[in-house]
């Protein structure tokens, strides 16, 4: 089996890895990352959406040895080391943008490459980047007033 | 009840996030056991056959496999139980065909079990369970509902004509009687489209046997674990119930689909004591839309009779329920007990008869989802009420007007007493908010750019706080229906509350922490909630039926009262005052008229360590429960309006804006009730305008498997919806005043679509999911 060396929420990591393996598997089975979750076998829910090289992805759409060399975080890895929430996160927790909190990393995740790569402007463009990921509890109301709310904090950051 | 610190009625944030939003939920699938094993179902690739022949031995021998059990292995074991006896129009029972763990003999569904493949693996499971050799000998399927009763094929040998039951409820002759006096009579004939509920988590069980104890451990998405744990007991397996615990950890939404007994969590307990092994199962999406419990599929008729005034004074309704292949846990009450007593909805009408032919047919099982027979009940009686308005040309907010009840509480004939209710409130707050005045002004800016634009209601109500046992008992629910609470005081004053309620993103852990918070003067933070768990939790019927507050939060109450009129006696005794004259407020115990108090973190703690204690009176310790049995039904109830804007020449449906005006009472936390309208909206307008699930008619096929054929609703599916809940008329018994929020949006919502949609085109009827091609086609034929 081929070795896989990467970097996981800033921690290199290496570990030999069937080729057919896909990264969603490797992240949750291999290393044993939980947070990531796996709603459909199509790549039409995005529970799984992680970042690779800081871009989203859906980790179902990938194998684990496209990984190799790449810096991939996950939800746990989205936090400050000092365990404060990420303005994402937060903004989540405020808003209650999440019920059953099974698409909530993936959601997260998503988010956060909205508000950090796309045009965050208007409520209907923030739907429109949201329409990747499923969420079946919240009717999207209150995350898309969570990604709002973190859109603004990112803005006044920057 | 005193609500000191105000914790009550605040958007208190949710304790339990913080783990969901850092990735350290723990759903069935994140744990795995030492010496963990992998299942795998074989499914039937046919909607009805006979199993001719089946070997299983080339797969035996595949790498990694530990086991392979059949229908064979289950023969003797007892079928998945139904939980609710419904009887004929002439007394007899409903019909019950065994509803088999694995196919015995016969597959009734595309993705009815036929097999379980345990191995070392989720790859080796499924490599062996494709050399499974199967020969069907293919039957003809019953797939149209409308034809079930003279298909030449049956489903089940003992029901010829696929018929469950033929069922009535109300005044049949009164009904028919009020007809022939009626100035107008509106019909319509439609189908309530099948739905599937598609929790993003996946259904998943991870089964273990201890070889020690001879106990089972089930870990299950589920939202009501002890009932599992009763029908899979008592039931089927026939385990001592003391020897199993079954535990539902976070689970990832329910909306229905997770509270029945399924027949994959059954196979995998008993065959984890066969294999010595803990055996995991995790569906994957597709096999989640064959085997899952569908929703809705209802075939009905509805006919309104109204005087010359316009007052209701008959509602005669028809219909046929496919029920699918096997009776699920609670299949057969959805479209009688919570369908059809629903159907006076807001409404005095006098006379009312409904019959439902319940069917079976060569489909998944159908049974309760988000919302449950009433969601069918309000379409019901929403569409044909807007269909009269507008068939007389009254405005249909004023003929709702004329006929809503206003004194309560009010019996209806078909069944039901709703105690408290303001419907005019909810209506004219929603016809405030939408701006329902202004819409022909909008109406004709739509149209200078070409697009249709309509407005449509509905005035719902339900019947939440499932249920007085006694009434579901007369009813046929084989169930008791209370809920049970514990709370346990600790030494140093914090708070453990154990439910049988399960929350699955409902939000319990805060919601129920403020109630206890509130009661006991005590901080948040000092209280913990714990649900899921039949080795923590005495008892529990679980969640459903947007029950949670009025049913497990009332028996939480009552056991905080027994905490505290125990506590009373304990702190009389350390003031040397008599039992009567202590009160309980902010967290002290006082004496009333003096300034002595004793807090209440030191009653605990002598109730603890009683050196000082009335043992004469008293046992030591503070820990209480309760059990709850609530008197009467909850009755939420509210108005939504919806505006669409149609494209003539596509068939587009856009909701442009949708506005929800509910009351449930006394709100603990408007936060997340308001969340809960949120999520119904979006299943109710996804069922108006998105979603159907389909089976080929021939083949039984299912042609929507898969999240690229059933659409399911995304963010950009909907405007900013308009979610407010009016102060309301509280409960009147239940000492919350707390009336359920669950389901409303679900429940309230696609009529008010359907009814907008119909009224921009200026046509009677759009069928469910107002699909483009729906909708162009409802054009075509209107011109």
């Amino acid at each position: 089996m081929p070795t896989l060396t990467l970097t996981v929420n800033g921690t290199s990591v290496s570990r030999e890895v069937a080729p057919q393996t896909l990264l969603s598997e490797f992240i949750r089975e291999d290393l044993r990352l939980t947070g990531t979750h796996v709603g459909c076998d199509t790549s039409q829910c995005g529970a799984c959406t992680v970042h690779v090289n800081g871009r989203a992805v859906k980790s179902c759409c990938m194998l684990a040895t496209q990984a190799a060399g790449a810096q991939l975080t996950t939800i746990e890895g989205v936090a400050a080391a000092d365990g404060a929430m990420h303005p994402m996160q937060a903004a989540f927790n405020q808003c209650h943008g999440l019920q059953c909190g099974f698409c909530t990393p993936g959601m997260v995740m998503s988010a956060i490459d909205l508000v950090t790569h796309h045009d965050c402007s208007s409520e209907a463009k923030i739907r429109e980047g949201l329409e990747g990921n499923l969420c079946r509890c919240t009717g999207y109301q209150n995350i898309v007033k969570a990604v709002t709310q973190a859109a603004a904090a990112t803005k006044a950051m920057a | 009840m005193t609500a000191r610190q105000g914790f009550i009625g605040q958007s208190v944030v949710r304790r339990e996030d913080a783990r969901f939003l850092t990735g350290r939920g723990q759903y069935t699938d994140d744990i795995s056991l030492q010496n963990q094993s992998y299942g795998v179902f074989l499914r039937s690739p046919h909607a009805h056959a006979k199993i001719t022949s089946l070997s299983t031995a080339a797969a035996a021998k595949a790498p990694g496999v530990l086991g392979i059990f059949t229908g064979e292995h289950f023969k003797a074991v007892g079928g998945l139980p139904c939980g609710w006896l419904i009887n004929n129009i002439d007394g007899s029972p409903m019909k019950e065909p065994r509803h088999p763990i694995l196919a015995d003999g016969k597959v009734r569904y595309v993705g009815d079990r036929v097999a379980l493949v345990v191995a070392e693996t989720v790859e080796q499971a499924k490599a062996a369970a494709a050399l499974i050799e199967v020969d069907y000998d293919v039957l003809p399927a019953v797939i149209d509902i409308a034809s079930a009763n003279t298909a030449p094929a049956a489903v089940h040998d003992e029901a010829a004509d696929n018929r469950c039951y033929l069922w009535q409820i109300g005044d049949k002759d009164g009904t028919d009687a009020a007809f022939k006096t009626a100035a107008h009579v509106s019909t319509l004939t439609y189908h309530n489209n099948r739905l599937v509920p598609n929790a993003i988590e996946p259904r998943a069980a991870n089964a273990f046997w201890n070889p020690s104890s001879d106990e089972y451990t089930l870990y299950v998405a589920n939202q009501n674990p002890h009932v599992e744990r009763l029908l899979m007991c008592a039931f089927v397996l026939g385990i001592p119930e003391h020897k199993m615990r079954v535990v539902a950890p976070d689970v990832g939404g329910g909306f229905g689909s997770k509270i029945f007994l399924y027949g994959e969590e059954t196979a995998l307990v008993w065959a984890s004591k066969q294999i010595k092994r803990p055996i995991k199962w995790t569906a994957e999406r597709s096999e989640s839309f064959l085997s899952d419990a569908h929703g809705r599929d209802h075939l009905t008729t509805a006919e309104l009779a109204l005087d010359k005034d316009g007052k209701f004074i008959g509602f005669r309704v028809n219909t046929t329920a496919n029920l699918g292949a096997y009776l699920s846990t609670f299949a057969s009450a959805v479209p009688t007990i919570l369908y059809a007593t629903l159907l006076a909805g807001q409404y005095t009408t006098p006379k009312i008869c409904c019959t439902v032919n319940a069917v079976f047919t060569n489909t998944a099982p159908v049974d309760a989802y988000r919302g449950a027979g009433r969601p069918e009940a309000t379409f019901a009686v929403e569409r044909i009420v807007e269909t009269a308005a507008r068939e007389l040309g009254i405005d249909p907010a004023e003929l709702r007007r004329r006929n809503f009840i206003h004194e309560f509480p009010y019996a209806t004939p078909v069944g039901l007493t709703y105690d408290t209710g303001d419907y005019d409130a909810t209506l004219n707050r929603a016809l405030e908010l939408s701006d329902a005045a202004n819409f022909e002004s909008r109406r004709a800016a739509s149209a200078a750019k070409g697009l249709k634009r309509g407005i449509g209601y509905s005035c719902y109500i339900e019947a939440c706080g499932i249920a007085p046992s006694s009434v579901a008992g007369a009813l046929g629910a084989r169930a008791g229906l209370f809920e049970a609470g514990e709370v346990r005081v600790h030494p140093t004053g914090k708070v453990t509350v154990f439910t049988g309620s399960h929350s699955h993103g409902q939000g319990h852990e805060t919601t129920f922490a403020q109630v206890v918070a509130d009661k006991l003067g005590i901080p948040l933070d000092d209280i913990m909630i714990e649900h899921g768990d039949t080795a923590k939790v005495l008892f529990g019927m679980g969640t459903y039926g947007s029950r949670s507050l009025a049913v497990g939060g009332t028996a939480i109450v009552k056991a905080l009262d027994k905490v505290i009129a125990k506590g009373k006696k304990i702190a009389a005794h350390l003031m040397e005052a008599a039992d009567t004259d202590v009160v309980f407020e902010d967290g002290q115990f006082k004496v009333a008229g003096t300034d002595k108090m004793v807090p209440f973190a030191q009653v605990s703690l002598t109730a603890y360590v009683p050196h000082n204690f009335p043992h004469d009176k008293l046992e030591p310790g503070l820990n209480e429960n309760a059990f709850y049995d609530p008197s009467n039904f909850t009755y939420p109830a509210g108005s939504y309006i919806c505006e669409v804007e149609v494209d003539p020449a596509t068939g587009v449906v856009r909701v442009d804006r949708f506005t929800a005006c509910d009351d449930f009472g006394n709100v603990i936390n408007p936060m997340i009730v308001e969340g809960q309208v949120h999520g119904g909206l979006a299943q109710g307008i996804g069922q108006a305008l998105l979603e159907n699930c389909v089976y080929d008619p021939e083949s039984g096929q299912l042609l929507t498997g898969s999240f690229m054929d059933y659409a399911m609703p995304r963010a950009d599916d909907f405007p900013h919806l308009v979610v407010e809940t009016v102060k309301g008329t509280p409960c009147t018994h239940n000492p919350l005043g707390v009336k359920g929020c669950g389901e409303a949006g679900a429940i309230g919502s696609p009529p008010a679509v359907i009814n907008a949609i119909c009224h921009a085109l200026g046509v009677k009827d759009v069928p469910m999911p107002a699909s483009p091609h729906n909708v162009w086609k409802a054009i075509k034929a209107s011109r």
